[in-house]
């Protein structure tokens, strides 16, 4: 819990984290602030925002409400946005480090793979993914992962190359430890704090990814995501421009807060570097 | 490379369940079997999987990228014919963004720490989370809608019969929200890039030795620290250069842009298998053009990297 103590104590990760645990207990809790089925029709449409009492945040030209889309939203967002950013770095890691103790001809083709899915624009795979297999919220999360994996797994492996040749490692292989132990006891543990760092960007990355497919129609119907409602909101933008401000105005909140996150996440990892 | 490329799209677009044969039968409303198959026999769509493979490599060196099934035209014709607006529309974002961004940076990296420099990080953040298609919608509402000034959508006025210059003015009208709001998204990055430049180039000796000259604070500034933190700046110009074409999916469809990104959103919806492979093999192209042309740049900008260095 030490890391979690020097993360708030730097202004950005206290902000970022306090941004975070707000949404996190949104998400947990949307059913309990709202409940109900965010999709059902709830009063009359297209009601002002801030008219009525019992719809803050108005409703949609069906009736349904906004402030119930926006917190039940929350949790598509982040869900799909961790989910996909945890494969990344899963897979990511597992190529990495591959790629960078096997070195010849395995590393070799591992990073011709990784360089043609960095040339490929990860948007326009995660678009031909989704509209070849179906929108559901799993499919986007595949999505957004197959074009995110890399950067982590180049990281994984350079940082793996840098390890490798150390002391402690040569040691464990004198000592006749066995490679698999080596590479995730040794090599892993060490090789994973810039990984890490990594993360958070792509959690944010992978939340305006979602956030742009369901706006391009893309995402899965049964949930609501803040992406489909502005994207809904858009038909009527001339009369009622709220309804894509106020989902747009929570994306734009919980992309700073992961944001902030990662540089606070940065600072901490970095002062740890220069003290040892 | 690009052989991984093809290789990987084709699988992917090969696990699809229905092909465009089915997808243009549900659209005219059905028919039989039997033209099915010989729908499918004229596409070539009947063999295996590997000989369609060789069979697109085969056409794609002479340059054939194939039918489009949704437009009926050969897909070649069709992105030739689109990716002039969206070139147009990246371009000028990046030379906009690239412009201000360096020159904003400057502002907040010569003075590190200072209230300038906090005030510009904070909207660099800001602007670095806002997604772009609704910072589009937010920018037409407020100055094509309400304020009325510019136009909402499309890249010239439909039918206006305008030529030449009246054209261009036209034209550039049309581009001022798509461009800016492309801009002020990529615009984020290179000012945080070009600061944290300007910061690492402050330490380095012959900024202390040029100080101990006794330059100018800003001959020191603009000559040799802002001429370094530039170097990151362009490697950073080709790395994003594909995340730039995934963007303008994005923002040619908010204000209706005929363009590349345009026609990958149109491949989505009509299925159109042959049309979308033939975006991502395009597009892998135009981003190894890119990083070719930033390799070739920074060559010159930097004379310590040789051009013979194997960098690839």
């Amino acid at each position: 819990m030490r890391w979690l103590r020097n993360l708030a104590g730097t202004p950005e990760g206290a902000i970022g984290l306090g941004i975070l645990l707000l949404l996190a207990l949104i998400a947990l809790f949307a059913p309990i602030l709202s409940p109900g089925d965010p999709l059902r029709i709830a009063g009359q449409p297209l009601l002002a925002p801030f008219a009525d009492p019992s719809f803050p945040l108005g409703t949609d030209r069906l009736g349904r409400d906004v402030l119930a889309g926006i917190l039940h939203g929350t949790r598509t967002s982040l869900a799909v946005g961790i989910a996909a950013a945890l494969a990344a770095i899963a897979i990511g890691l597992c190529i990495g480090l591959t790629a960078g103790l096997a070195g010849g001809l395995v590393d070799e083709a591992l990073m011709r793979v990784v360089d043609a899915f960095q040339i490929v624009p990860s948007f326009l795979l995660a678009l031909a993914f989704v509209s070849v297999i179906g929108a559901s919220v799993p499919v986007v999360v595949v999505a957004i992962a197959l074009g995110a994996w890399a950067d982590p797994a180049r990281l994984t492996r350079a940082q793996v190359l840098s390890i490798r040749e150390r002391d402690y490692v040569a040691s464990a292989r004198v000592i006749g430890m066995h490679p698999a132990e080596i590479a995730f006891r040794q090599i892993l543990p060490n090789a994973l704090p810039p990984v890490l760092a990594l993360s958070a960007i792509i959690v944010a990355a992978a939340i305006l990814t979602e956030a742009a497919l369901s706006f391009l129609g893309l995402g899965d119907p049964n949930v609501v995501t803040w992406g489909s409602m502005i994207a809904e909101g858009r038909n009527i933008l001339r009369s009622s421009p709220s309804l894509s401000i106020f989902p747009g105005i929570a994306l734009v909140i919980t992309v700073i807060g992961v944001y902030l996150f990662s540089e606070g996440l940065n600072k901490v990892l970095a002062g740890r570097r220069s003290d040892a | 490379m690009l052989l991984i490329v093809i290789i990987l799209t084709f699988l992917l677009l090969e696990s699809a369940s229905g092909d465009a044969v089915d997808a243009y039968l549900l659209s005219i409303g059905g028919g039989d079997a039997i033209v099915a198959k010989s729908l499918r026999q004229s596409y070539g769509l009947d063999q295996s999987m590997l000989a369609r493979l060789w069979l697109y490599f085969t056409s794609l060196a002479k340059l054939d990228l194939g039918w489009s099934v949704a437009f009926g035209r050969p897909v070649l014709d069709l992105i030739l014919e689109r990716l002039p607006n969206t070139l147009l529309l990246m371009g000028s974002a990046t030379a906009l963004s690239f412009g201000l961004g360096s020159a904003l940076g400057i502002v907040a990296g010569t003075k590190p720490e200072s209230i300038r420099d906090r005030t510009l990080s904070a909207v660099s953040l800001i602007l670095y989370a806002i997604p772009s298609f609704w910072l589009g919608l937010v920018l037409s509402i407020v100055f094509a809608v309400q304020l009325r000034w510019l136009p909402t959508s499309g890249i010239e006025t439909i039918a206006s019969g305008k030529v030449g210059l009246a054209r261009t003015a036209d034209i550039v009208l049309h581009l001022v929200l798509p461009v800016g709001t492309l801009a002020l998204i990529y615009m984020a990055l290179f000012i945080r890039v070009m600061r944290a430049g300007m910061a690492e180039a402050w330490q380095l000796d012959f900024v202390l030795f040029a100080r101990s000259k006794g330059l100018s604070r800003t001959r020191i500034v603009l000559r040799h620290v802002a001429r370094n933190a530039l170097l990151p700046l362009v490697t950073m110009l080709g790395l994003q250069s594909a995340a730039m074409i995934g963007g303008s999916v994005v923002i040619e469809s908010i204000f209706a842009i005929p363009g590349f990104g345009r026609l990958a959103q149109e491949a989505v919806s009509g299925r159109d298998a042959p049309l979308l492979m033939g975006i991502i093999v395009v597009s892998a192209v135009l981003v190894i053009c890119v990083n070719l042309i930033v390799d070739l740049v920074y060559t010159a900008l930097d004379p310590r990297v040789g051009a013979s260095e194997n960098r690839a």
